[in-house]
């Protein structure tokens, strides 16, 4: 089952002939994703080797799609030109498009966001800026890397990339049933409170890991979306608890305005929904493990 | 970025948002032609970027030029909570206000959108008027593709009851400031107080403006709207390297791969430090996911040019660059700046997890540096670089 993302889904990647397009494009291939065409109109029509593996490019996503019934897009393409990447995936009704890119203009995400929502929802948006979406031994769609844990029944969504590899690791014995990187940028298409709620519905998953970042309030509306709808144990982890005031740190989303969007109200939040929060990434995998193994 | 006021000032009258005329300075003497030409008063207003500085005495009338470079001797070099006023402006005086307003517009995280907020009471922080009267302020959600037309405005205004005598001008200052949000791609435009003076006019008088730094690429002019006086040298050198790095005020320097893995470093070695001596993290340094040993060393001349720096963390997760090659490029980042001459004296603790961890760790192993100590757990590696500052200290 997994969420999002399975052995069956075709992918397509938007940017593919670019350098980071190619080089990751190689690596989901490798890691068993069925990476089924590239887009680039300057390229339509040409096949790119990936040791051995012959994808064809096309001109368009909606081409993509008719010839190859491909159902999850992940998109490389640098942030000038982003969002009229996103907007073709969303005009072609992919179900998935994963923006991987990071850098883009908060003005950009929010036009395509508005536009996904005047077309009817219909294509799942993850990202910009984030590491991509994994449900392991089965399909990999972004940058994760592939080998550092195996599949299990853990589901884990976070808005940083490196914390996320970082858990998948501590916690590669048991493994994940899947794994979303959702973003640190001001605006995110799909939410902690998305993946909670597929994590919840998934028979595959038995206890999800959440991690958060200073910066909105993401984390107190997914603390109160837990108390109301989640019954599956939930581990928290938030980072930033010494981030300075008013500093952007690292990811755009990430800062702390005021008295607003700090670790300790998130921290605070999620316990008061009954979420065990880890005070280090290792104790928050130290935390998981106890809950599965009792 | 958040722009001081007197440039919010001139991007206002860019976009044909009333205003009055005002130019910055940074000597006092330049006070003085300015004011003759305004007829011979003027405010002289602190450019800091937080608020209070009227409180502060960082705002004053001047009936005459003199009184005006007076003023702005006065003012120039003040402390206003911690920001030392490198520029004034020299404004135009204010008619005489009858009523203050407030408008903005901003982006909305949580709704995914823009959102405008508007209410009749301006004049002081919009926090305080919603904290103490909500019913006094109006909040309009803004659909990012539709934008603000004349309806929108008109809607804003209805809804935040402006008096029917300034309607028709406050729909023509929304229209403006939304043209000034859009094309600035910035994060928030606000004018506090909106005021309507004498004449029957609605004038901004004050305004604050942040930009999305990410919009740069399509916004030249953002690059001289940089404070340069404000930027720490480290992170202007940092800046100036492409590297991604905040100076904070501890002892332990911090290097990582990855924005949430740096801020999680920060909170663990903060955690350490309240055993040792309350060490706390130098600063912020994400180093991106690919560690070449070019950017490691270009990040480790930084940190180790930081005089406040007793110790160094290096905490990187391999992912997809494994970390045998962050091994090497410590190694050589290590050889390339002691062949560059720099002063390389402050102990190393490497943590390496993940991908080829064990290759990596080996690598260090056998490079047998006398400043770098491997410790393979976060959590432990956080301890004994807190440790070793606080034994520097």
């Amino acid at each position: 089952m997994a969420i999002w993302l399975n052995k069956d889904s075709k992918v397509i990647v938007q940017g593919m002939t670019g350098a980071t397009g190619m080089k990751h494009t190689k690596l989901m291939l490798g890691d068993g994703t069925n990476v089924v065409g590239g887009v680039n109109p300057r390229k339509a029509g040409q096949k790119v080797d990936f040791d051995g593996t012959e994808v064809p490019v096309f001109g368009t996503v909606k081409e993509a799609i008719e010839a190859t019934g491909a159902n999850v897009s992940v998109i490389f393409v640098p942030e000038k030109f982003t969002k009229d990447a996103v907007v073709e995936a969303i005009d072609a009704e992919i179900p998935l498009a994963v923006v991987i890119t990071e850098g883009i203009a908060v003005h950009d995400t929010a036009s395509f966001w508005a536009y996904a929502g005047k077309k009817g929802n219909k294509t799942r948006i993850i990202g910009p800026n984030c590491p991509g979406i994994i449900t392991p031994g089965q399909s990999n769609v972004g940058i994760i890397p592939g080998d550092i844990t195996k599949p299990g029944r853990i589901g884990l969504v976070s808005k940083s990339g490196t914390l996320t590899y970082q858990m998948m690791y501590e916690l590669r014995d048991i493994g994940f049933s899947t794994a979303v990187g959702i973003g640190g940028d001001p605006i995110i298409g799909t939410t902690h409170i998305d993946a909670l709620a597929a994590f919840q519905d998934d028979p595959d998953t038995d206890l999800i890991v959440m991690i958060g970042e200073i910066g909105g309030d993401a984390e107190e509306r997914a603390a109160a979306f837990i108390k109301e709808n989640v019954t599956k144990p939930v581990v928290g982890y938030v980072a930033g608890f010494t981030a300075p005031e008013g500093k952007t740190m690292g990811h755009a989303g990430a800062i702390v305005s005021g008295s607003s969007g700090t670790a300790q109200a998130k921290k605070e939040a999620l316990e008061a929904a009954g979420v065990k929060v880890g005070k280090t990434p290792t104790e928050t995998a130290k935390l998981a493990r106890e809950i599965l193994s009792a | 970025m958040d722009l001081f006021e007197y440039q919010a000032r001139d991007l206002f009258a860019k976009h044909d948002v009333p205003v009055l005329a005002g130019e910055v300075i940074d000597t006092p003497e330049a006070a003085r032609e300015i004011t003759e030409r305004l007829g011979g008063k003027s405010v002289v207003k602190a450019q800091v970027k937080v608020g209070g500085r009227g409180k502060a005495g960082g705002v004053k009338l001047a009936a005459s030029a003199d009184e005006a470079v007076a003023r702005a001797t006065d003012i120039l070099g003040m402390d206003i909570k911690g920001h030392t006023v490198h520029k004034v402006m020299i404004a135009e005086t204010a008619p005489e206000i009858l009523e203050e307003y407030y408008v903005s517009f901003l982006l909305d995280r949580a709704n995914r959108t823009f959102l405008s907020i508007a209410s009749v009471e301006g004049g002081m922080e919009i926090e305080e008027v919603a904290a103490t009267r909500p019913e006094a302020v109006a909040k309009i959600a803004i659909d990012a593709i539709d934008g603000v037309d004349e309806a929108k405005a008109r809607e804003i205004v209805e809804a935040a009851k402006f008096p029917a005598e300034v309607a028709d001008k406050v729909v023509n200052v929304l229209i403006k400031l939304w043209d000034t949000f859009i094309k600035s791609d910035a994060l928030l435009v606000e004018v506090n107080p909106l005021a309507k003076v004498a004449s029957g006019d609605v004038i901004a008088l004050d305004g604050k403006v942040s930009l999305d730094e990410n919009a740069e690429f399509r916004h030249p002019e953002y690059e001289e709207l940089h404070d340069k006086d404000a930027a720490n040298p480290l992170e202007a050198a940092a800046k100036a390297k492409g590297l991604n790095y905040v100076k904070l005020e501890g002892e332990v320097g911090i290097i990582g791969n990855g924005a949430g893995l740096v801020m999680s470093t920060l909170d663990v070695v903060a955690y350490a430090g309240e055993n040792h001596g309350g060490v706390k993290p130098a600063n912020f340094l994400d180093i991106g996911g690919g560690a070449s040993a070019q950017v490691m060393a270009n990040g480790l001349e930084i940190i180790l040019g930081d005089p406040d720096v007793k110790s160094v963390f290096v905490n990187v997760f391999g992912g997809i660059t494994a970390c045998d090659e962050v091994a090497n490029g410590i190694v050589q980042a290590l050889k390339l700046l002691e062949d560059r001459g720099e002063n390389v004296s402050k102990p190393l603790v490497v943590r390496l997890d993940g991908n080829n961890a064990e290759l990596g760790r080996q690598i260090l192993t056998d490079a047998n540096h006398p400043l770098v100590q491997r410790v393979d757990t976060m959590d432990g590696a956080a301890d004994k670089a807190a440790e070793l500052a606080h034994a520097a200290k």
